[in-house]
C-alpha cells in the first residue's frame, strides 16, 4: 500500500516505522524538519518538509498515487482540512484522520470522514483499566 | 439579520463596526480576553470569549438562530472548520470564510462553504488595477458560473490595433461586451466594430482564459 501520513509527531513517526517495516510506500509530511528525528535510522520511506494542508504540497507528495491517507497532525483542525482534501479533491479511497474533539469528531463522522477521537478512546480504556482492578 | 462573526483581528473588528452600523444584530466570537474586553468597552457586549470551532462556544453563541456565519480568522482551516461546523451542526443558511492561501478558494466551495473570499486575490486585483500599465485586469469573478468581466487595455503596438471583433480568434465562451474609448460614448461592439490603441475592453470569459484572451487582444 501506499500511504501518505501527515505530522510527523510520536503516532505519525510511529505509523511510519510499522508500516514501512511491513514493506509499504510511506510518505511523511510535516512542516518542521526537527519532527524527523523520531523515524527510526532504518525506516525506507520518504520524508518530506511541507503543509499537508496545501494542495501543490500533496501533489508533490504523490497523493495522486496513493492509496491512503492519514492524518495526525496536533492540530483537530488541520487534520481536518487535510483529510477532506484528500477524499474530496483527490479521492483517496482511505482517509483517516485524528480529531481530538469528540464533539467535532462527530460532526465529521456525519460528514463521512473516517475519524479517531483519541480522547474518547483513552479515556475509554482507562475506565476499563480501572473498572477491572 | 443575527450575524456572528469569528476572530477579533482586523477583518472581524471592522466588520462587526460596520454591521452594528447598518442595524445588525451582531457577534463577535474571539479567544483572547483582553481583545474581548477591548471591544466590549468600546462596543457594547457584542462580544463573546471563546473558539469558534467549539461546538459547546457555537451553541453559547447561538448560532442556529444566525442567518449569518463569518469566520475572518487568519488561519484557514479554522476558519473552514468554524464554518462547516455552523453549517452541518447547527444549519446556518450562509456561510462565509476568509481564505488566506489562493489556493483554498476552490477547496473551500467544494467542501461546502457557500462564500470563500481570498484576500490575497483580492489585494492583487485592486494593485492591477492601480498599475497604469497592466493590460488586463480583473472587475468580477462570478464564481459559481466561472465567469470573469475583465477590462483590457489596448496599447498602440497590441496585435488587436485595427481589426474588427470578427476578425480576431477570441478563447471560446468570450465575448467583447463594451468599448470605452475616450470621448465617446461607451458602445456595446458589433462583429464590424474596429478596435483602436488606446480602447478600454470590457470583455467576459471563462474563468482561466486570461492568458489566451490577452495574447488575442494585446499580443505577447
Amino acid at each position: 500500500m501506499n500511504v501518505i501520513i501527515m505530522g510527523c509527531g510520536r503516532v505519525g513517526a510511529q505509523l511510519a516505522s510499522l508500516l514501512d517495516a511491513e514493506g509499504h510506500k510511506v510518505t511523511v509530511l510535516d512542516v518542521d524538519a526537527y519532527s524527523f528525528r523520531r523515524l527510526p535510522s532504518t525506516f525506507g520511506g520518504t520524508a518530506l518538509i511541507g503543509d499537508g494542508t496545501d494542495e501543490e504540497m500533496l501533489k508533490k507528495a504523490g497523493i495522486s498515487e496513493a492509496d491512503a491517507f492519514v492524518a495526525v497532525t496536533q492540530g483537530d483542525n488541520r487534520n481536518v482540512v487535510g483529510a477532506q482534501i484528500a477524499k474530496h479533491v483527490f479521492n483517496i479511497p482511505k482517509v483517516v484522520c485524528r480529531i481530538y474533539d469528540p464533539l467535532r469528531k462527530d460532526i465529521y463522522e456525519a460528514l463521512g470522514l473516517e475519524t479517531i477521537s483519541p480522547t474518547t478512546v483513552f479515556a475509554q480504556m482507562l475506565k476499563e483499566k480501572l473498572l477491572a482492578m | 439579520m443575527y450575524i456572528i462573526i469569528v476572530g477579533g483581528g482586523s477583518v472581524g473588528y471592522y466588520l462587526c463596526k460596520a454591521l452594528l452600523n447598518e442595524g445588525h444584530e451582531v457577534l463577535l466570537m474571539e479567544k483572547d480576553a483582553a481583545k474581548c474586553e477591548g471591544f466590549e468597552d468600546e462596543l457594547g457586549s457584542v462580544c463573546l470569549r471563546g473558539d469558534g470551532c467549539e461546538v459547546a462556544t457555537l451553541a453559547e453563541a447561538g448560532v442556529s438562530r444566525a442567518d449569518v456565519f463569518i469566520a475572518t480568522t487568519g488561519e484557514d482551516e479554522d476558519n473552514l472548520v468554524a464554518c462547516q461546523v455552523a453549517k452541518h451542526k447547527f444549519e446556518v443558511p450562509r456561510t462565509i470564510a476568509r481564505v488566506n492561501n489562493p489556493k483554498n478558494e476552490s477547496i473551500f466551495k467544494k467542501l461546502g462553504i457557500d462564500c470563500a473570499i481570498s484576500v490575497t486575490n483580492l489585494i492583487l486585483e485592486h494593485i492591477e488595477e492601480e498599475i497604469p500599465t497592466h493590460p488586463l485586469i480583473h472587475l468580477l469573478a462570478m464564481g459559481e458560473e466561472g465567469v470573469e468581466v475583465v477590462e483590457v487595455r489596448i496599447r498602440e503596438e497590441s496585435a488587436a490595433v485595427g481589426k474588427s471583433v470578427k476578425e480576431l480568434s477570441l478563447p471560446e465562451d468570450s465575448v467583447l461586451a463594451l468599448v470605452i474609448r475616450n470621448g465617446e460614448k461607451p458602445q456595446v461592439p458589433t462583429a464590424d466594430t474596429i478596435l483602436k490603441a488606446d480602447d478600454r475592453v470590457i470583455a467576459l470569459m471563462p474563468t482561466g482564459s486570461e492568458e489566451a484572451l490577452r495574447k488575442e487582444l494585446v499580443g505577447s
